[in-house]
């Protein structure tokens, strides 16, 4: 099956305009290491948001520890700012099963309880296996089931969409 | 032959010595430890990696520290742990340390936390239990110590960066040090070019030039410039006839005063294993001062159990 991915930046600039209406003085926002956190860094920018950027590494909450032990290169989440009450976007590059996002909040709570949290994704592949959904998606897009989808960013900064095939 | 604390895939399967441990899962080790340190700043100081697993702690010799380091940091891991002083159980029925082991594994343990006075313990427990166990050594007699070894590599790393340019002093009883041990070969296999030993001839193993250190028995020569300072307790404990005259004697001449440390770069960090004898290896003012680390790496030394444990505990 060959399919056409759509441009990053495309894609990136489409969020941005719908995420732009939805940002207050008191949104907070925090991304997902790897590319969840390279999303979110542009995003914090380009909205102008006041708080300091904040950045998960889910490692130590994955739901396949167990099977698939500690995963390498753990960086350090890293929360500046107190997230109890706050209005929050998390922010990932690719939405898959799901399982990130749960052990993402997982994480979060453990660092307080915020208002409420909406999701930010650049691009939606479908196949979910938890009850979970995007509030801002910025491109849907449909790749063979299995096929790993990546967002990979240059030295410029500009971000891009890559498919393994398995 | 395998090396006994890697599974067939070349995955850390116990901790049993740093000597033949590859770098890489060293420096796995060591980053993971950062990542746990942001974890005992938080408010909710637990990550549930370990959760439904039990870690038994088996001191066969007496610890404060170090089994307190052991059980917080396995609780940190969301670990259910079990606390077995063993002089005071089966061992002293005449239950043999295998045995022993047999009737904790059928209580469903996951990990073994083993201190023993007797060299090569924790090894014997890892070759006989089976291969979904994990063994940690806590200290064997003279032999080794790694999570102490490591822990001291990671709060060098935190203050001083690059190993490849330090120079580490490691001063006092040496002979009946297994954190010295730990911690030298520690230090070779992170590429650390200077690495001293300095003690009277007494309290230095045969051979000790063997691990790849220089050897000094005069402090104001060994402490010429050196980055980091190690100090070791003696271990009056383990000494068989007399090595020393006495502790006032030792104190004289090892002792870390103020002026013997003002040898070493003004920015030197002084480090202590614990416990600290005051007045014998080290002087009140430099324990108390402003280059110790000394209580830091007791903080480090829970995040640095805590990578042990959730790298050896995960599947593969």
């Amino acid at each position: 099956m060959s399919v056409t991915l759509p441009d990053a930046e495309k894609v990136y600039t489409d969020l941005l305009a719908r995420l732009k209406p939805a940002v207050t003085g008191e949104t907070v926002m925090v991304g997902i290491q790897t590319g969840g956190a390279w999303v979110a860094e542009r995003l914090h920018r380009d909205l102008g948001i006041a708080a300091p950027l904040g950045t998960l590494n889910i490692s130590f909450y994955r739901d396949d520890y167990s099977s698939s032990g500690l995963h390498s290169n753990v960086r350090p989440s890293q929360i500046p700012f107190d997230v109890n009450g706050k209005r929050m976007l998390l922010v990932d590059d690719v939405l898959y099963t799901g399982r990130t996002v749960r052990g993402a909040m997982n994480e979060l709570f453990d660092y307080g309880r915020p208002d409420t949290i909406d999701l930010v994704v650049l691009v939606d592949r479908g196949e979910r296996q938890l009850p979970i959904c995007a509030q801002f998606v910025g491109a849907t897009v449909t790749v063979p089931k299995g096929a790993k989808l990546d967002l990979r960013r240059d030295d410029s900064g500009r971000l891009s969409l890559h498919l393994e095939e398995k | 032959m395998r090396n006994p604390q890697l599974n067939e895939k070349g995955d850390l399967q116990h901790l049993l010595n740093v000597e033949g441990l590859p770098r890489e899962h060293l420096v796995r080790i060591l980053d993971t430890a950062a990542s746990f340190v942001g974890v005992t700043e938080r408010d909710v100081k637990k990550v549930p990696l370990l959760r439904g697993k039990s870690v038994f702690n088996l001191f066969f010799e007496p610890s404060t520290r170090t089994r307190t380091t052991f059980e917080i940091a396995a609780k940190r891991l969301s670990a259910d742990v079990i606390n077995l002083n063993i002089s005071t159980s089966s061992q002293s029925k005449g239950e043999t340390l295998l045995d022993t082991i047999d009737n904790l594994a059928a209580m469903h343990a996951d990990m073994f936390v083993v201190r023993h006075a007797a060299s090569g313990a924790a090894h014997l427990i890892a070759r006989h239990v089976a291969p979904h166990h994990h063994v940690i050594n806590a200290g064997d007699g003279r032999h080794a110590h790694p999570t102490q070894g490591l822990l001291d590599a990671y709060t060098i790393r935190h203050y001083k960066s690059d190993f490849s340019r330090l120079s580490v002093a490691i001063v006092g009883d040496i002979l009946h040090s297994r954190v010295a041990r730990s911690l030298i070969h520690a230090l070779n296999i992170l590429g650390t070019p200077d690495v001293r030993v300095i003690a009277p001839q007494t309290l230095l193993p045969t051979g000790v030039a063997q691990l790849g250190v220089r050897v000094f028995h005069n402090m104001n020569e060994g402490l010429r410039d050196v980055d980091v300072v190690v100090m070791l307790r003696l271990q009056n404990e383990r000494m068989k006839g007399p090595l020393l005259p006495s502790a006032q004697e030792f104190f004289k001449c090892y002792g870390l005063t103020a002026e013997k440390l003002a040898l070493a770069k003004p920015d030197a960090i002084v480090m202590h294993p614990g416990p600290m004898n005051r007045g014998v290896e080290i002087d009140s003012s430099v324990a108390d001062g402003g280059q110790a680390v000394i209580l830091p790496q007791v903080t480090f030394g829970i995040a640095v159990r805590m990578a042990v444990m959730s790298i050896l505990g995960g599947g593969s």
